[in-house]
């Protein structure tokens, strides 16, 4: 046991008078207390190592004092056995017990609730959940009150005092542990012959880094994977839920919002955490357009590509350039796309700028047109890699 | 009586072998101080083992699996719906499995208590200084705990793979992609390739059911062995000193506590998760990359984080070809990392500055460490503000505040709220030292007025009781910085001079200023400033002059 007072353990060792673990065991620990220790314990602690705080310390102490080692197991009582208050605890002994009769039935009824009630639909699952989650805080919430009446009502107070030392062990100590230390050392002949040591470290580099090796087929290397998506040229846009293509004609209601996905990809959760796009239909006039698109070169940022829309439908990427979530909240009113998990804003009518909140970039713009039987495609991929970013965007 | 012989039986049989009749005999009587702060700990330690027994009970049905299903089980709304086998087989613990709802949530009740707790019990050891030497290794194993129990909690939230923890997961994604060069590696290596693929409710599955809580485990025991080994420190009080422990032994009054208070917590959880629901999965529905709600929110412990990423202003480089995304990895890493970094370092900043390096057992109360107890609150209003900011749409929502305010009040209120909760503090605790030297000097107030000979009036003061007087003189003294001992125009000892040491004394004044304790701390010494006539005894009984001791007593009881 770890506790430092314990008889045996150097600390505990002090001269001249025995400690009081030690005079019940008729002082035979001193024996295991290294000399050095011994003898470099200052002298004093006139008083035994422990003592009882009430009644008064001062008689207990002066009680063991004159005994010193001679003193009998009878004579000394740290823990008195009766009650503070015996009238009090008869009382008491009654409510504690039955605290414990109720917790025990209490205890049953959880038994024959888990019987008698069963799952398997909400209603059912809410009263199963309500007896049994009952139940169990009421024999939980009863053996723990029963408990603390009993230590607080009939377990008579007492209050002892331990003596602390000093976590430091003595210099004697100490120059004993360096002298065991060293002299193993020098058995080893670990110092004494360095090229044993020097390939012994060199051989655990090697051990040290293998296992970091084994890691690498965890996933595979990022490569270009982040720079782009499912989208490419001719790929319908799928409603989201649906499953189903979409036209010009039939999106025609303004300010509304649709989630759509590539066709093909719909239920590929990989493909889709980066190609879901949020369609926008607005009113003619709402929309502040940039230059048109070159093929190949940059879009203006904070303006909407005009030739890449379709009768004011627009389409930006859905995941958010701080973090990834969906950016799925839209204010109609203001045209605001607001991300709700850190609440970068982002206006619909000016090419999804930034407009509050931690997201650096705008929603990147998906080129959109209408295929020969009047459904929405895409026209080509996203020009610039969607989501969050990361270190080899440039 | 047959049972004491059959426990003299098992008794015997085991010292036989074990040899442990001396060193258990000791542990029966080893002494624990009481006061109810010290309970916080052991709430953590027993939501921890309600974690360990309600967690494995979930995992006889929990499949860790990503694979696609289509869910037919008894939760009505969802049949027919995709979804992967770890939210079905979670709808199926809470739906068909009986207990199984209570369990979980039971579960998730006992981990917001566990990171509850532990918040908690840290501010204790802290205010009270019991980190102080020789239990800073303690401080620092319950720094890395916490920081386990976070991980711990966001990995086991993330299992059930719905709506609400799989935007967990993304937004954990888009930090790990953010890191300078590893980044985008890190996050394939950890996910398996892209978001989120097949690999990642498995790998985490495996770190929170055995990796972290057996982190968990053995830092516990070795946090509670040197809690045990160095004995547990104790607040000041009658014949309590620096080298004694006073309180009541092991057996049998702090097992039954103990065990009482085991029924308590779990208890407590039990009503929690009766009454109050928590995380109800199949509301959230399964996860899907296109779909989120308004009013996310992530559990409590890790709301500052949340809230540090909502309230960075966006900041972003691209350099030498690489995007530095400092809006996403500074929030992540800086305020996290100056709490934890800052509570691991105090100790002992803390010690160089003040050059205390002897062991300290009696507690401080907080208001005799007014630097301290102010820098505490200072860290706990910046963890606060970043936390509160967590959950702001919430807070617009409800107090009918613009979105972006709340947000804009966070970015001030994180640099300024400390500082005015540093100043507010230290002065609060100055003056509670000054109300507590006012005690010492003058004695309590009776309320009973006396008309001296000469016709004054005055108010009857009693001398402190001895127990308050060992509380309020009780003070960790300090020892002196050796330049102060120094005498004015002397040249410096080495340590003291140049910038470091110009440093170390500025701190020195900040951390050692106090209210010093009267010159005689003599108990109270009855009327007015009847000092004098008390001839300052130390314990403040006997010399105390006629007609303000025991005669006070009893014409306060009359009132």
């Amino acid at each position: 046991m770890s506790d430092t007072n314990s008889p045996g353990q150097p600390d505990s060792g002090n001269s001249g008078e025995l400690s009081w673990p030690e005079y019940l065991t008729g002082g035979e620990s001193r024996g295991a207390v290294p000399p050095g220790a011994q003898a470099a314990e200052p002298e004093g602690h006139a008083a035994p190592h422990r003592v009882i705080g009430t009644p008064p310390p001062a008689v207990a102490r002066k009680l063991l004092a004159a005994d010193g080692g001679g003193i009998s197991r009878e004579t000394v009582r740290e823990l008195p056995a009766e009650p503070d208050d015996p009238r009090r605890a008869k009382r008491v002994e009654k409510l504690v017990a039955a605290c414990f009769l109720v917790a025990g039935l209490a205890g049953l009824a959880f038994m024959v609730f888990y019987g008698t009630i069963g799952v398997g639909s909400i209603t059912n699952v809410l009263h199963s959940n309500l007896a049994l989650g009952g139940s169990m805080a009421l024999m939980f919430l009863l053996l723990g009150i029963g408990t603390v009446l009993w230590v607080r009502h009939l377990m008579p107070t007492v209050e002892l005092a331990e003596d602390r030392h000093p976590m430091a062990a003595t210099p004697q100590e100490r120059a004993a542990f360096k002298e065991t230390f060293q002299e193993g050392a020098e058995a080893s002949q670990f110092v004494k012959r360095p090229i044993i040591r020097r390939s012994l470290i060199a051989a655990t580099i090697p051990m040290a880094v293998a296992p970091i090796f084994l890691l690498r087929d965890m996933g595979p290397l990022p490569g270009t994977s982040l720079d782009t998506t499912v989208w490419r040229k001719g790929l319908r846009l799928l409603v989201y839920g649906t499953g189903r293509p979409i036209s010009a004609a039939e999106f025609n209601s303004p300010g509304a919002l649709i989630s759509v996905g590539p066709e093909g990809y719909l239920d590929n959760d990989n493909a889709m955490a980066k190609a879901a796009v949020s369609l926008i239909k607005f009113r003619p006039g709402e929309l502040v357009y940039g230059p048109p698109a070159r093929p190949g070169g940059p879009s203006v940022r904070d303006k909407v590509v005009p030739n890449w829309t379709v009768d004011n439908i627009v389409a930006y990427s859905k995941i958010c350039t701080h973090l990834g979530c969906p950016a799925a909240l839209y204010e109609q009113t203001t045209h605001r796309i607001l991300c709700p998990c850190h609440q970068s804003t982002f206006l619909a009518t000016e090419g999804a700028k930034v407009i509050f909140g931690p997201a650096t970039r705008p929603l990147p713009q998906l080129p959109i047109g209408v295929d020969s039987e009047g459904y929405l495609i895409a026209t080509g991929p996203f020009n610039e890699p969607v989501g969050p970013s990361f270190w080899e965007r440039s | 009586m047959s049972v004491e012989r059959a426990l003299e039986g098992v008794g015997t049989f085991l010292d036989d072998r074990l040899h442990g009749a001396r060193g258990v005999r000791v542990l029966l009587r080893k002494v624990f101080p009481d006061h109810w702060s010290f309970l916080l700990g052991e709430i953590i330690l027993y939501s921890f083992i309600i974690l360990l027994l309600t967690g494995t009970f979930l995992t006889l049905w929990f499949q860790p699996s990503m694979t696609d299903v289509i869910y037919h089980g008894s939760y009505i709304p969802l049949r027919g719906v995709r979804m992967s086998e770890a939210y079905a087989s979670t709808l199926n613990i809470s739906f068909d499995v009986r207990g199984g709802l209570l369990m979980r949530e039971i579960h998730h009740w006992a981990a917001d208590l566990f990171m509850a707790a532990i918040m908690a019990h840290m501010i204790r050891v802290f205010f009270t200084g019991a980190y102080r030497k020789p239990r800073e290794i303690n401080w620092l194993i319950g720094i890395v705990l916490f920081t386990l129990g976070m991980f711990e909690g966001l990995f086991g939230y993330s299992l059930p793979d719905d709506l609400l923890s799989g935007a967990g997961l993304r937004i954990t994604e888009g930090i790990l992609q953010s890191l300078p060069i590893v980044g985008t590696y890190l996050a394939f290596f950890l996910f398996g390739g892209p978001f989120p693929g097949h690999e990642i409710i498995p790998r985490l599955y495996i770190l929170h059911v055995l990796v972290i809580p057996g982190l968990i485990l053995a830092l516990v025991t070795v946090h509670l062995f040197l809690m045990f080994h160095q004995k547990h420190t104790q607040m000041p009080g009658k014949g309590r000193t620096n080298t004694n422990v006073v309180g009541s032994p092991m057996y049998p009054y702090f097992m039954a506590k103990t065990g009482a208070f085991f029924f308590f917590t779990f208890a407590a959880l039990a009503l929690a998760a009766t009454f109050a629901q928590i995380n109800p999965i199949w509301l959230y529905g399964p996860y899907n990359p296109v779909a989120m709600s308004a009013g996310s929110q992530p559990d409590f412990y890790m709301g500052a984080l949340e809230g540090s990423l909502r309230m960075f202003p966006a900041w972003q480089w691209v350099m030498f070809g690489h995007t530095w995304a400092f809006n996403v990895f500074v929030p992540a890493l800086l305020p996290l990392g100056i709490i934890f970094g800052g509570a691991a370092i105090w100790p002992f900043l803390e010690q160089w500055i003040t050059g205390d390096r002897s062991e300290h057992h009696l507690n401080d109360r907080p208001r005799n460490a007014p630097t301290r107890t102010a820098l505490g609150i200072a860290m706990i209003t910046f963890y606060g503000v970043l936390w509160a900011e967590g959950a702001n749409d919430i807070i617009a929502n409800h107090l009918d505040i613009s979105l972006y305010l709340t947000t804009w009040i966070a970015r001030v209120a994180w640099l300024v709220a400390p500082i005015l909760a540093y100043i507010i503090t230290k002065r609060i605790c100055l003056g509670l030292q000054r109300k507590d030297r006012h005690l010492l000097e003058h004695g309590v107030e009776t309320g009973i007025i006396r008309q001296l000979p000469g016709g004054e009036f005055i108010e009857e003061t009693r001398p402190v009781d001895e127990e308050a007087l060992a509380v309020l003189t009780s003070r960790s003294e300090l020892p002196p910085l050796p330049s102060l001992e120094a005498a004015e125009g002397e040249v410096p000892p080495p340590g003291m001079r140049g910038a470091l040491g110009k440093v170390r004394e500025r701190l020195y004044n900040v951390v050692t200023e106090s209210v010093p304790l009267p010159e005689s701390h003599g108990n109270g010494h009855g009327n007015g400033h009847a000092l004098e006539a008390v001839g300052a005894d130390e314990h403040g009984q006997g010399s105390l002059p006629a007609g303000t001791g025991t005669e006070q007593r009893g014409g306060q009881d009359q009132h």
